[in-house]
């Protein structure tokens, strides 16, 4: 096998052995990266960023050895573009490094210029509202890879990278990682620093890994994990050594299963692939039992206020003053505010502003947001109710495996319900992990999505590593 | 009709911290622009604010002085609004649940105490400074997110003469606390105020107007003066007020339309997610009051009451802490009874010679001690006259020296024997015969002149009790 096709933890074990130097996987790599991704298209700015940075290479005391990693473009790199996929941030290269980036660069990573193709600001479930252009899903290119984290996915996915950075604010680091075909957490919030992560939602963001199986997982989550005093969000928890759960058995794990999930609008194909996904974990001794999450039909909507009103707030910051594009057919301040944000948003993130900005308006406050933060303590109760019982929660990740790009662009809120089993986990803070479950009859992968208490991620890493390895669809590769 | 002013104000206050409110830049004023930033303070996109626990420590500090309620549960809001100097387009800030409420500060009018409530106390940080130049503006944003804390008193403000004395009561309690510079000039301090006129007796509140750009309690009497004649004038003449807000134009000197209410902006505030609410425990609080200062107006009442001083006086001693606990030591130092004494001496010549050099009177580095002794060495033991006394005391205050020492350098010892007098005396009778006459003819001020003749003969050294008490024997013996 090429050597960009293998997993962070195969490469590592070679370069512990010295049989291999980082160099050469890098260049494995963008020897695919010239091969495939004019079809894929999961980075953005090649043109641009024709070096990869490899200064951490030479740390071969280090964890990582210099291997490399691909980052989503809304994660801060010093002196690296950092555009989040907008026009409005158009040459930005922040001076600082996300706490991720720097704890990565410790613990020996290779960074790379290249990053990874989003949703314009986070905000999307295809990467279809990138300013770029749209990334391809590995498996068939037609269809869109997910989103908003489509490239770091499609990226793991069609062996471009290792293994991935993306964020996680509804769902954009599972539901990519589902229509992919790779393995994706968005850790309990609090657990990642978000310092240097470009804010779409404060309270719902996270950053987590995006890999090809689940000990790569496991081992990236260690790396990024833990308290930052720079972000009074994250937690002074204890990190667990993460790759300790790998192997554990299951027998008598409790697993719920929320009959909302399984509806009306689940697609029958995902459906039969997570019940079959269920039986394999009940056999392999685990126990399950149909639960309820009554709020689950507000999730999305109160998502949709909650988000956008935090948007709101945290895009209004590019005002063309101090940095990112600027209109250059404005006159006067409150003009050259107008044209800059009017030509340097997207569609969507103006669509989203709007509806944030009159989430919080007064007289409509009550009305939305206060009340939005309400029933999101409802959906955190459900959840606390359900697993103080069980010790994880089993659903697909989405209802559909990936679908055609330009398919819902002209229906945002079609788009929006494609988030409708992730967004729960983002509300109630919990952490939840997707991963490969099977297959349609077109050849797509489909997600099982794994959820459990705040910062049980062992759980989650326990339950999933003991499926995968009971299971073939973690190595399945598309034809590229 | 008559009009009554109902005046309520904003005071907007730096608090004294090394670091600024959310990020570990340096708070110093008046260094080149942009040289105290980071991305924090400068909103840049992915940086997260951390709040500095000093700043916290210190609004809890103004909070209990001025008697209002802590909560012990409290969180952040985002004020939402666009402006250059605001690099977030936000402000970090306190709406839904404030650090404090329901507090007052006791002031008097025409010697009567009046209370004047606070809304409440909350904390905010301060936004950069825009620089207008010909073709264009520039933003320094070293100012940006400084700690300010925001005191919102009750609209129980009726005059503009109310409105300076809360003012100045308030800044002289602030400075108290040590937490502020409070220098309007710099912009620690600044000052909003809003204000609406209704007929005398009436219950309901009449239109406001919120005014701005104040830059010294002169100027927000001023424009309050202005404002109350400008309002009762539209009112008498019939006409509608809007409400609106309206800035001072100092030059001008009067008040200029900047918005009406229907311009006002909607700040859409929620709750600033990236810093989640914190809980102040009720033994924080308890300590920090405990270790509250005694405040200004305690002090003029205890002064009074230990060293029997006039209130006048008394309020003159504790304008500022430095020179009220210099007072204090001086107070009580001296050895008499009678501590008017000291206090005239600290009110008068130690004053005006510290001024003359534009200092506090803590801060002419005369020790309480030598201050003490002067003023035996003139009031007790009569060594020299007061005249000389002044001398002296600007001397020590130049030359770090004693009095005694600069009595006996300078040989000013006070002559007060008869003796060693007479010939003095003598001369002076001779030489100013008119004056004589004029003293035996009934004019009391004459012997006053005759006496400064005498004190200039012995060039000031004289004791003048003594040459007064001569004369007088003198002349109407003869």
């Amino acid at each position: 096998m090429k050597l960009n096709a293998l997993t962070a933890h195969e490469l590592l074990e070679r370069l512990d052995k010295k049989d291999l130097s980082s160099s050469e996987i890098i260049s494995s790599l963008d020897r695919q990266i010239q091969e495939t991704d004019s079809k894929v298209k999961a980075y953005v700015r090649l043109d641009k960023t024709q070096t990869q940075t490899a200064k951490q290479a030479s740390k071969s005391e280090s964890i990582l050895k210099g291997l490399p990693i691909a980052i989503k473009d809304n994660i801060c790199t010093e002196g690296f573009h950092t555009e989040c996929c907008s026009k409005i941030l158009a040459g930005f290269k922040p001076p600082y490094d996300a706490t991720v980036i720097k704890k990565l660069k410790e613990a020996g990573a290779s960074i790379s210029e290249k990053k990874t193709n989003m949703d314009e600001f986070a905000f999307g479930s295809s990467t279809e509202n990138s300013c770029f252009y749209p990334t391809h899903n590995p498996w068939n290119l037609e269809c869109v890879p997910g989103g908003s984290s489509g490239g770091s996915a499609a990226s793991v996915a069609s062996d471009e990278a290792v293994w991935a950075l993306g964020s996680d604010t509804g769902g954009s680091i599972r539901q990519p990682a589902s229509f992919c075909g790779v393995v994706g957490l968005k850790p309990t919030y609090g657990r990642v620093s978000r310092y240097g992560l470009i804010a779409f939602a404060s309270s719902l963001d996270q950053i987590g890994p995006l890999t090809k199986d689940t000990r790569d997982a496991a081992l990236l989550t260690n790396i990024i994990s833990g308290y930052d005093p720079c972000d009074s969000t994250s937690a002074n928890i204890k990190v667990p050594d993460f790759t300790q759960s790998l192997g554990m058995d299951i027998k008598g794990i409790k697993i719920a299963i929320p009959r909302e999930y399984f509806i009306e609008g689940l697609d029958t194909e995902v459906k039969a692939a997570v019940e079959e996904a269920i039986n394999k974990l009940t056999e392999l001794g685990a126990v399950s039992k149909e639960v309820s999450l009554p709020n689950t039909k507000y999730a999305v909507p109160v998502y949709y206020i909650i988000a956008t009103a935090e948007a709101s707030s945290n895009l209004a910051r590019f005002d063309a003053v101090q940095y990112g594009f600027r209109s250059t057919i404005a006159n006067g301040l409150i003009d050259m505010y107008k044209k800059s944000r009017g030509e340097g948003f997207g569609p969507e993130a103006k669509r989203r502003i709007l509806l944030g900005t009159f989430a919080l308006s007064h007289g409509y406050y009550d009305a939305y947001y206060l009340r939005a933060l309400k029933v999101r303590t409802l959906i955190k109760e459900d959840f606390d109710k359900v697993l103080k019982d069980f010790d994880c929660i089993i659903t697909p990740t989405s209802p559909t495996a990936a679908f055609k790009i330009g398919e819902k662009v002209e229906d945002p809120v079609k788009m929006y319900l494609s988030d409708i089993y992730t967004i729960s986990a983002n509300l109630a803070g919990i952490p939840a992990i997707s991963l490969p479950c099977g297959f349609t009859r077109d050849n797509l992968p489909v997600g099982l999505q794994i959820l459990a208490k705040p910062f049980d991620e062992e759980m989650i890493f326990r339950m999933a590593y003991t499926y995968e390895q009971n299971t073939p669809w973690h190595k399945m590769k598309p034809k590229l | 009709m008559e009009y009554e002013p109902v005046i309520g104000l904003e005071v907007h206050l730096h608090l004294k911290t090394k670091t600024k409110a959310f990020c570990g830049c340096s708070t110093e004023f008046g260094n080149t622009p942009n040289t105290q930033v980071c991305p924090v303070c400068l909103g840049f996109p992915g940086s997260l604010p951390v709040f500095n626990k000093t700043a916290l420590d210190h609004a809890i500090k103004v909070a209990l002085a001025l008697h209002c309620k802590v909560e012990e549960y409290t969180k952040f809001d985002r004020k939402n609004y666009f402006y250059p100097d605001l690099p977030k387009n936000y402000q970090i800030s306190q709406y839904g649940l404030p650090l404090s409420k329901n507090g007052y500060v006791d002031i008097s009018v025409e010697n009567n105490p009046k209370r004047i409530g606070i809304i409440r106390v909350h904390m905010e940080e301060d936004a950069g400074k825009l620089i207008h130049e010909k073709d264009l503006s520039l933003v320094d944003f070293n100012r940006s997110g400084i700690p300010l804390l925001e005191i919102v008193s009750c609209p129980d403000i009726n005059s503009t003469q109310e409105a300076y004395d809360y003012l100045t009561v308030l800044k002289s309690i602030l400075e108290y606390l040590e937490v502020s510079d409070c220098d309007m000039e710099k912009g620690s301090l600044r000052c909003d105020a809003n204000i609406s006129l209704r007929p005398k007796d009436a219950k309901e509140l009449g239109i406001k107007t919120e005014l701005k750009n104040m830059n010294s309690f002169k100027a927000v009497k001023d424009a309050l003066d202005y404002e109350i004649e400008r309002q009762s004038q539209l009112l008498k003449e019939g006409q509608a007020l809007v409400q609106e807000t309206r800035l001072w134009d100092e030059k001008a000197q009067q008040t200029i339309s900047m918005r009406t209410k229907e311009g006002a902006q909607d700040y859409r505030y929620f709750p600033d997610p990236d810093l989640p609410p914190f809980i102040i425990s009720k033994e924080k609080i308890e300590e920090i009051q405990r270790a509250l200062p005694e405040l200004p107006q305690e002090k003029t009442r205890r002064f009074m009451k230990t060293y029997g001083l006039s209130e006048y006086d008394a309020k003159i001693l504790v304008s500022s802490k430095n020179n009220a606990d210099y007072a204090e030591d001086c107070l009580r130092g001296f050895s008499d009874k009678d501590k008017k004494l000291v206090a005239n001496w600290l009110i008068g010549p130690l004053a005006a010679v510290a001024s003359a050099s534009n200092l506090n009177i803590s801060e002419l580095q005369v020790p309480a001690k030598n201050f003490i002794e002067l003023v035996e060495l003139v009031e007790k033991k009569q060594v020299i006259s007061s005249l000389t006394g002044k001398s002296v005391l600007q001397e020590m205050a130049e030359t770090k020296k004693t009095a005694s020492q600069i009595i006996e350098e300078k040989n000013l010892a006070q002559i007060s024997d008869p003796q060693s007098l007479e010939k003095e005396i003598e001369e002076v009778i001779k030489e100013n015969a008119k004056s004589v006459d004029d003293f035996k003819a009934g004019k009391a001020n004459a012997l006053m002149f005759l006496v400064g003749q005498a004190m200039k003969k012995t060039k000031g050294k004289a004791n003048p009790k003594v040459v007064q008490e001569l004369l007088k024997r003198r002349l109407s013996d003869a």
